[in-house]
């Protein structure tokens, strides 16, 4: 077999793999029947049942809202940590910050919801605050977001070519000048970006959501495993479909930005 | 300025990663009470109540080690069957012209953003008796009843090992990406078969992204909950699922805090590895 011919049958299974599942999913979508394993018709009927579901809409209008939330906290303290890390040098707690945000990318879900939660109740019963619900679910997404945002900006910053600041510099522009006119504008795709990885992944969490939520917030991850978890639904098949669209223009949107990086630097 | 700039990010962590993450192992230390906050307090009437009785519980009952010994083999199999799949992928990608290379890396982040829920879900329409698999195998002749793969060991393998990996992939990647091609061409040069090449040359260079993808894949695997809820039944309990359990069934804090302790432990050495491979991966994103 030809190196060429190896290359495709390699990507052949491993697309295959990654996209069969999805497409199985959006196909059965538009089935007519109620059974999923069943072909019966193309209907659009279970994204209509989608839309007149209360429980399933007003979820997810909170959803977008802690999403939009903890992503922005996440990328203003993930791209301050990013920055610390590849600009500050040394400091004192340098490591302590890397290791935490490392262990908090790692770390398997359940750990890290169990742990906020313990804090959550603790906080709450020294100070009277949090509480437990969006808030909390916020706090919660913003700090797994914040670790995946410094993670990106730093990378883009190692891979900066520092002679543009000096240029800059020696061209007399003062140093806020040159963080406002050349770093920010060359970083600002990579902030764009960990913004848009955090919102997805406060959009997909279930675990950590269910762990902080308390009884008063539901999110709609939240209602799609519980019903998942009772067995095959047409409805959660139009909304995963709706899910994957969302999907598919984030990281459409995501390579955009990337594509404007390189045609500026 | 600077103190603002390293100062909000650590006071974050130290109020949502340190203050947790202590807790943790206090309240691992205390008994279950039914009351708020449902633990016995560390220090009461002036003295150290906390006991090492939950670990003693976990060291006691077998269902604790065989679950945690099932996690640990079911993330060793996850991780084999992510780089069976995800090295050959990372090797065609790294080997195409510069013009396909972002497309196909995007194709292999696409699903990584889709709805994870949405994802395992879909194994369980493709697994189950009446499912695809099941029905395509009963029409080719190999099997003769429907066959039932969910819920099994086997399909949070599955799971698992679709979950992860774009993880494995794109470090991979990454590490093959930065190989010199004069070094291979040197190889050739001087006699070696393009097997040669790949076995002496390709593979001892990518080690470091296999490992970084193979961490990035194991870690979270050993502790994942979702996957084995949804797909795998009572037959296999794997801790992150027993961690839920005894804290929203049992109500028993201490003991799911003492668990998570353990599980830290065991992936204490694994996550301080990976730790190192983070920003080379991350530069393998952009």
């Amino acid at each position: 077999m030809s190196g060429r011919s190896l290359r495709v049958l390699a990507l052949g299974v491993g697309f295959a793999f990654l996209y069969g599942p999805i497409l199985w999913i959006v196909a059965f979508s538009f089935n007519e029947g109620r059974l999923v394993t069943l072909w019966s018709g193309f209907s659009t009927r279970w994204y209509g049942e989608l839309m007149k579901n209360q429980r399933l809409v007003e979820a997810a209008g909170l959803s977008l809202l802690i999403a939009v939330a903890s992503a922005s906290v996440a990328t203003v303290t993930g791209a301050l940590a990013g920055f610390a890390l590849a600009r500050l040098g040394r400091f004192r707690g340098r490591g302590l910050v890397a290791a935490a945000l490392g262990a908090v990318l790692t770390l398997p879900e359940v750990i890290l919801g169990l742990a906020l939660l313990l804090a959550f109740v603790s906080l709450d019963a020294w100070l009277g605050w949090p509480g437990r619900g969006a808030g909390t679910i916020v706090a919660a997404h913003a700090t797994l977001g914040m670790a995946y945002v410094a993670l990106v900006v730093r990378a883009r910053l190692a891979d900066f070519d520092r002679s543009l600041e000096e240029a800059a510099l020696d061209l007399g522009a003062t140093p806020p000048q040159v963080f406002l006119r050349v770093t920010l504008p060359l970083t600002l795709p990579a902030i764009g970006g960990g913004w848009l990885i955090a919102f997805m992944l406060s959009l997909d969490d279930v675990v950590l959501a269910s762990f902080v939520a308390g009884p008063g917030a539901t999110t709609l991850p939240m209602i799609v495993f519980s019903s998942v978890r009772l067995g095959l639904n047409p409805q959660i098949n139009a909304l995963a479909t709706i899910m994957v669209g969302i999907g598919a223009l984030a990281v459409m949107a995501g390579i955009w930005l990337l594509g404007r990086k390189e045609r500026r630097a | 300025m600077r103190r603002l700039l390293i100062g909000l990010p650590a006071l974050w962590l130290a109020l949502f990663f340190g203050l947790p993450f202590a807790l943790i192992l206090k309240v691992s230390l205390s008994q279950a009470v039914i009351g708020q906050p449902p633990f016995t307090p560390l220090f009461a009437n002036g003295s150290f109540q906390g006991s090492l009785a939950n670990f003693a519980l976990l060291l006691d009952d077998e269902l604790y080690l065989e679950a945690i010994l099932a996690s640990l083999g079911l993330a060793v199999s996850s991780t084999g069957a992510c780089l069976l799949i995800g090295y050959p992928m990372a090797w065609a990608i790294a080997g195409t012209s510069r013009r396909w290379r972002a497309p196909l890396l995007a194709l292999v982040a696409l699903p990584f953003v889709t709805s994870f829920l949405v994802r395992v879900y879909a194994w369980i329409g493709l697994l189950r008796p009446t499912g695809f698999l099941s029905e395509v195998l009963q029409s080719l002749g190999i099997i003769d009843g429907p066959l039932a793969l969910v819920p099994s060991a086997f399909a949070v393998a599955i799971g698992m090992t679709y979950t992860y990996l774009p993880f494995m992939v794109l470090p991979i990647y990454a590490s093959l990406e930065k190989i010199d091609p004069a070094l291979a061409a040197a190889a050739a040069d001087l006699g070696a078969r393009p097997m040669r090449v790949f076995w002496s040359v390709t593979v001892p260079l990518s080690l470091p992204g296999a490992l970084a993808g193979s961490l990035f894949v194991f870690v979270p695997a050993v502790g994942e909950f979702v996957v084995p809820e949804l797909l795998g039944g009572p037959g296999t309990p794997m801790i992150g699922k027993v961690i839920w359990q005894e804290f929203f069934n049992n109500r028993d804090w201490p003991l799911a805090s003492s668990l998570a302790v353990v599980l830290l432990v065991l992936l204490a050495a694994p996550i301080a590895l990976s730790q190192k491979s983070q920003t080379p991966a991350a530069r393998g994103l952009g």
